[in-house]
């Protein structure tokens, strides 16, 4: 016989399970991930494949070597297997996908507790780490096959993202793309950040089944529209503000990285003031900074900050009297 | 043998940098390749030695309320003479270690020793001490600045360990490396030794 449980209130039944969750999310990735191998071809699969593997079984063996009961079945190591491979060029050698999940799950999951400790989104500490460890691997990018195919695009070579073009950091005479071809991913980038339709399909679905809502990434993506047109590079107001927000990686990452459950805060207010932190930053370095984009960064910023944001924005208890009156 | 006892006591036991994590500045800024770990830390040693001995012979002359002041006098003397040396002799090395050169006047690893043990014992058992404190800093650098050099640069004191297909993650020599290379040794250092939990 099962003992009896006795826990405190609220006894809510919820369906919502980590499991559950967290392949509700793979569904969401997964148009965005059918679009980057169309663009970038069986190479985007296989580094997406070997990032996910290495994240599941870089979390088995951990989990095993720490005597931690194995929880590969919830998919989270998966989800950021996964998020980690969206977040990489699609010309990186095989390994550093395997490298980058396994500092992912082991050094930035796995060492801080596990699920729901991470005091960081552990993809993109990892991209970080990847970035700082091997730049040159990290910033090579290489045009979708299926522009490289047709005639008209033989001259571009040049690996210039979008963004950097836009900020003028690889010479002017590189011409932007237009802005179709970014919002359908037809253009240079990680491989799951360039397509928007596929990530705003599977971010409405997620929206749809209440997994994410909406007040990181509407703020987050607010702030930077706002910000990137007033700081405009012929003076005030004249931002291309459209392009910044379906360029680089701010879809991906309001949506999908910045809403990771444990490194962001948990009040609603604080989670407005989380998206437009991230804006602030976000806007900054792509407008002022060294880095032509600056998602990764302004969500592991805002990510140190959640606790803080979320001990000065707890509501108050109902009937509570304010200790400051 | 309580010499020895407090020689490794110094080197495992009571370790400077991986039990009473002391004198970070140094153990993060210049691990960055292994050849600079034994020279700050062999700096450190002598340091210590130095004013391990000095200090003991002068405890009873010391008045308690100035005694910090007389310390680091005494220190400031032994690290002047290392500088000097190091400039003399080795100008290579002593330009790689820079600035953390005169900060060993500020090292807590050398006051604390002054303070807790030159100051209390004998001088013979101080020489110890600071021999010890000293080999055990000089091989906690030593390691630190292997991995961080075999992993960040794909050498080896200055030798090439891995075959060119290797590509070194930089990071490992980049500051984050040094946390995140400290970090992982501790944690590691402290389940081998059961002190985990």
């Amino acid at each position: 016989m099962e003992p009896l449980i006795v826990s405190s209130s609220p006894h809510v039944y919820s369906e919502d399970t980590t499991a559950r969750i967290m392949r509700d999310v793979v569904l969401a990735l997964l148009p965005a991930a059918a679009v980057a191998v169309y663009f970038f071809g069986g190479r985007a699969a296989l580094i997406m494949a070997i990032s996910v593997l290495s994240a599941v079984m870089t979390e088995a063996v951990v989990q095993k070597l720490m005597k931690k009961p194995v929880t590969v079945n919830d998919w989270s190591a998966a989800v950021t297997g996964l998020m980690l491979a969206f977040n990489l060029p699609p010309t990186v050698p095989l390994w550093l996908p395997a490298v980058g999940s396994a500092i992912a799950i082991a050094l930035v999951k796995q060492a801080f507790g596990g699920l729901g400790h991470n005091f960081m989104n552990p993809a993109l500490a990892a991209r970080a780490i990847l970035l700082a460890a091997w730049p040159v691997y990290m910033t090579t990018w290489a045009d979708p096959i299926r522009v490289a195919m047709s005639a008209a695009a033989a001259d571009a070579i040049s690996s210039a993202t979008p963004l950097a073009i836009l900020k003028g950091m690889e010479g002017t005479e590189a011409q932007l793309p237009p802005l179709w071809a970014i919002i359908l991913g037809n253009t240079r980038g990680c491989l799951g950040e360039t397509s928007d339709v596929a990530l705003l399909l599977g971010a409405v679905y997620l929206l749809w089944r209440r997994v994410i809502n909406w007040r990181i990434p509407f703020s987050f993506i607010g702030t930077v529209a706002l910000l990137t047109w007033i700081l405009g590079p012929q003076g005030l107001f004249t931002g291309n503000a459209i392009y910044h927000i379906f360029s680089g990686g701010l879809i991906l990452g309001a949506f999908y990285m910045a809403t990771d459950y444990s490194s962001s805060p948990v009040t609603p207010k604080g989670q407005i003031i989380m998206g437009i932190g991230c804006g602030i930053i976000t806007s900054i370095i792509r407008v002022y900074g060294g880095y032509p984009e600056g998602v990764t960064y302004s969500i592991l910023l805002m990510n140190v900050a959640a606790p803080l944001i979320d001990r000065f924005t707890m509501p108050r208890i109902y009937g509570e009297v304010r200790a400051d009156v | 043998m309580k010499a020895l006892k407090v020689f490794f006591n110094g080197v495992l036991n009571e370790n400077p940098t991986f039990r009473m994590v002391l004198g970070m500045c140094p153990t993060l800024a210049l691990t960055t390749a292994a050849i600079n770990g034994i020279g700050m830390g062999l700096a450190t040693t002598f340091v210590l030695v130095g004013s391990n001995l000095v200090i003991s012979l002068l405890k009873s002359f010391i008045p308690q309320k100035i005694r910090i002041p007389a310390f680091v006098v005494v220190i400031a003397t032994f690290v002047t003479v290392v500088s000097m040396i190091m400039q003399a002799f080795l100008p290579e090395l002593n330009k790689s270690l820079g600035i953390y050169i005169p900060l060993i006047v500020v090292n807590c690893i050398i006051l604390a020793r002054a303070e807790s043990f030159a100051s209390k014992n004998s001088v013979f058992l101080s020489i110890t001490d600071g021999l010890g404190m000293g080999v055990g800093f000089t091989l906690a650098l030593l390691l630190l600045g292997s991995i961080r050099e075999i992993l960040g640069a794909g050498t080896w004191f200055g030798m090439p360990v891995f075959s060119d297909g290797f590509s070194p993650a930089v990071i490992m020599i980049l500051p984050p490396g040094g946390f995140i290379t400290l970090g992982l040794v501790l944690g590691l250092l402290n389940k081998l030794t059961g002190r985990a939990e």
